[in-house]
């Protein structure tokens, strides 16, 4: 496996329409050009404003746990016989995983924009418990939408929201998943857009959404840099993350990409394997088309219509992925690969009992291709992989899976 | 000149309102759509806007999205809904039809081959819910150089500047969402609209339609007072919806509610 990178000038974008190369725009009924276009004007104002941006730092710093560290993982290293792997631990966060990054960035503007009422889509329920989180701290009130078959998958998660005071409503439509719970939430939003702002979770939607959460999510790469240059005196020569929607990817990926001479390898689930149908690989499989706002890579049928995926990982398990990780997948600036289920549980168990750090099984599949990268590096190079997440939440997806009652 | 047109300046000089049924095409069942579509011009129906079935309808409220998995059950495709123009044509060379659904479809498709497609069945209008103006110029394009109108939506929301961008690149008519919401769950307030339509009406010549809220023969009467066509879309749908486990009925019950809006609209002087 080579390290690649090219140089391409990737920081100007999106454009002034929300476009990347191709991709990305507002493809959404005129309906909502109104709210959107509210939104977009209200982040323009405050995306630069000094006093914002020390609200957002006091609030990451102080609720969120910032920044987070970077860790070498030694041992682990050792053992895979190459380059050295540091991970970037966003599962210190509170609520552990990357996800509050972003909530706490759109609650904040949410709040500047007089807004009293915030809704958010979720699939494992990470995003909504984000969300509600930041809701409960405000005084606002919260609907997160999520498919009536996720809410049976993770029904602690779905108690962690109701607890925070979050009402979860069960998406029925259509296959009762993530995609579906982003069509619900879009829909609440044009129906109550004088008094609701819609956190949307990961960096696909209309435009200003993915250039939004990819702002409020660098924070991750920008730490990462300065940590790295701090513990190792250079940049890494390679950063791997999982692409689920890609928040977390974009986040680590963003402050590197004019860092040419580091690679950035994106980590998408190839579920039961990508010769199969149940997979959720956008970017190895998909092809481009429109859904939920943006052009991007989608797994669709011939005809067009969205089909379901598959993934042993809610927070992947979905058929679109962010529009700029389209646009670093065709420039070549990112390559985009997969991990099986059954490659991510391996990572799973190896970090946990090497490194005494249980990672979310969305995490385990950047992990798993670390394991796969680090033995075609020698020694002196270095990974740095975004642990997204931690794995409590998916103990009891790692028990039944291998046949154990917890 | 457009079947659209034909239809608008005939009904401008009988001085008469436009009635729009909109149905998902293939709903419940592929084989009842276009003998319904002949139905509902026997019923008074002067366009038909068919919609395209999409998994993912992003601007429809429960009633349509249920017709779109109804009709999803059975595969139906964009080329499948392009058949059914062609065969409605072989019997109806008049009746304007309007296509109405989401890009992706038509993506996948490609949009020199849908134009294409689409003029050769004889679809005279094309609605992409999720396609505003500042994307739409390819489609647009292409759909002009197939002497095909371009219909939009205008919101409640949409600015004076937007309105007149939008109406720049519609052809047809326009399509006026009457509320803040999605198709079918609220009801509409006829004031509200009659002020906003003044305001679209100093900036375009087009006929203006106002659909999303109309649930009877009442509010489509009080609609049609001050806008130039009537659509509606999730009553006939909730209709069809109701009788999905016996097709053979769908015809009888769409029909009678539409004329039933048909005789209210044509009251009103």
């Amino acid at each position: 496996m080579s390290i690649k990178a090219k140089a391409i000038n990737t920081n100007s974008l999106p454009d002034a329409n929300g476009h990347f190369g191709p991709y990305g725009g507002r493809f959404i009924p005129e309906t909502l050009m109104g709210p959107v276009e509210e939104l977009r004007q209200a982040y323009e104002d405050l995306r630069n404003d000094p006093a914002f941006l020390a609200e957002l730092d006091r609030d990451l710093a102080q609720f969120v746990g910032r920044p987070s560290p970077l860790y070498h993982a030694e041992r682990w290293s050792k053992q895979l016989g190459g380059a050295q792997i540091y991970l970037k631990r966003e599962d210190l966060n509170h609520t552990g995983a990357h996800k509050i990054n972003n909530t706490v960035g759109q609650a904040l503007l949410a709040r500047h924009m007089g807004k009293t009422r915030v809704i958010a889509e979720t699939g494992a329920g990470q995003h909504g418990v984000a969300s509600a989180t930041v809701a409960a701290r405000f005084g606002m009130e919260c609907v997160v939408y999520m498919g009536s078959e996720d809410i049976k998958r993770q029904a602690i998660n779905v108690y962690r929201m109701k607890l925070l005071g979050a009402e979860v409503v069960p998406v029925e439509s259509g296959s009762k998943t993530l995609k579906d719970a982003l069509n619900e939430a879009m829909r609440d939003w044009v129906t109550n857009i004088d008094n609701t702002f819609y956190i949307i979770g990961t960096v696909a939607g209309p435009h200003p959404y993915p250039m939004m959460v990819r702002d409020f999510q660098a924070i991750i790469g920008r730490e990462a840099r300065a940590q790295i240059l701090d513990q190792a005196g250079r940049l890494p020569d390679a950063l791997v993350a999982c692409v689920g929607g890609g928040s977390n990817a974009i986040g680590l990926f963003h402050p590197f990409l004019s860092d040419t001479g580091v690679a950035m390898y994106g980590v998408e689930a190839a579920g039961e394997g990508l010769e199969t149908e149940h997979h959720a690989a956008t970017l190895c499989k998909g092809r481009p088309g429109v859904l939920h706002g943006n052009r991007t890579y989608l797994i669709e049928d011939a005809d067009g219509q969205i089909i379901e995926t598959h993934s042993i990982s809610a927070g992947l398990d979905y058929p679109g992925v962010g529009p700029e990780h389209a646009w670093l997948k065709d420039s070549g600036r990112a390559t985009y690969v997969a991990i099986t289920d059954d490659e991510a549980l391996a990572a799973f168990h190896a970090l946990t009992r090497t490194e005494g750090i249980m990672p979310a099984l969305e995490s385990s599949h950047a992990l798993a291709y670390a394991t796969k990268l680090a033995p075609t590096m020698d020694q002196d190079k270095i990974i740095i992989v975004n642990l997204s997440g931690r794995g409590d939440k998916d103990i009891h997806t790692v028990a039944a899976r291998e046949g154990i009652k917890v | 000149m457009s079947r659209i047109k034909s239809c608008f300046d005939a009904l401008r000089r009988d001085k008469r309102k436009a009635l729009i049924p909109y149905v998902t095409a293939g709903d419940p069942q592929p084989d009842v759509t276009v003998s319904l579509m002949h139905a509902m011009v026997e019923a008074g129906a002067d366009i038909i806007e068919l919609g395209v079935p999409f998994s993912d309808p992003m601007a429809d409220g429960p009633v349509i999205q249920a017709a779109c998995e109804r009709a999803l059950k059975h595969h139906v495709s964009l080329r499948n809904v392009l058949g059914m123009v062609r065969e409605f044509r072989t019997r109806n060379g008049h009746t304007p039809v309007v296509l109405m659904g989401y890009l992706n479809p038509v993506e996948v498709m490609g949009y020199a081959e849908f134009a294409r497609a689409a003029d050769e069945a004889g679809v005279d209008g094309v609605l992409t819910v999720d396609l505003p103006p500042e994307e739409a110029e390819a489609l647009v394009t292409e759909l002009r150089t197939r002497h095909l109108d371009t219909i939009f939506l205008l919101a409640p929301t949409s600015s004076a500047e937007r309105i007149a961008r939008i109406c720049a690149m519609a052809s047809g008519f326009v399509y006026y969402v009457s509320l803040k919401g999605v198709t079918g769950v609220a009801s509409i307030d006829v004031s509200t609209v009659a002020t906003k339509l003044q305001q679209i009406r100093a900036l375009t010549d087009l006929p203006i339609g106002v659909g999303f809220g109309i649930k009877d023969a009442a509010s489509a009467a009080q609609v049609a007072a001050v806008a130039d066509a009537v659509v509606v879309g999730s009553t006939l749908v909730k209709k069809v919806g109701e009788f999905a486990g016996q097709p053979e009925k769908i015809e009888k019950e769409v029909v009678s509610l539409l004329a039933e809006m048909r005789r209210a609209i044509d009251a009103v002087k």
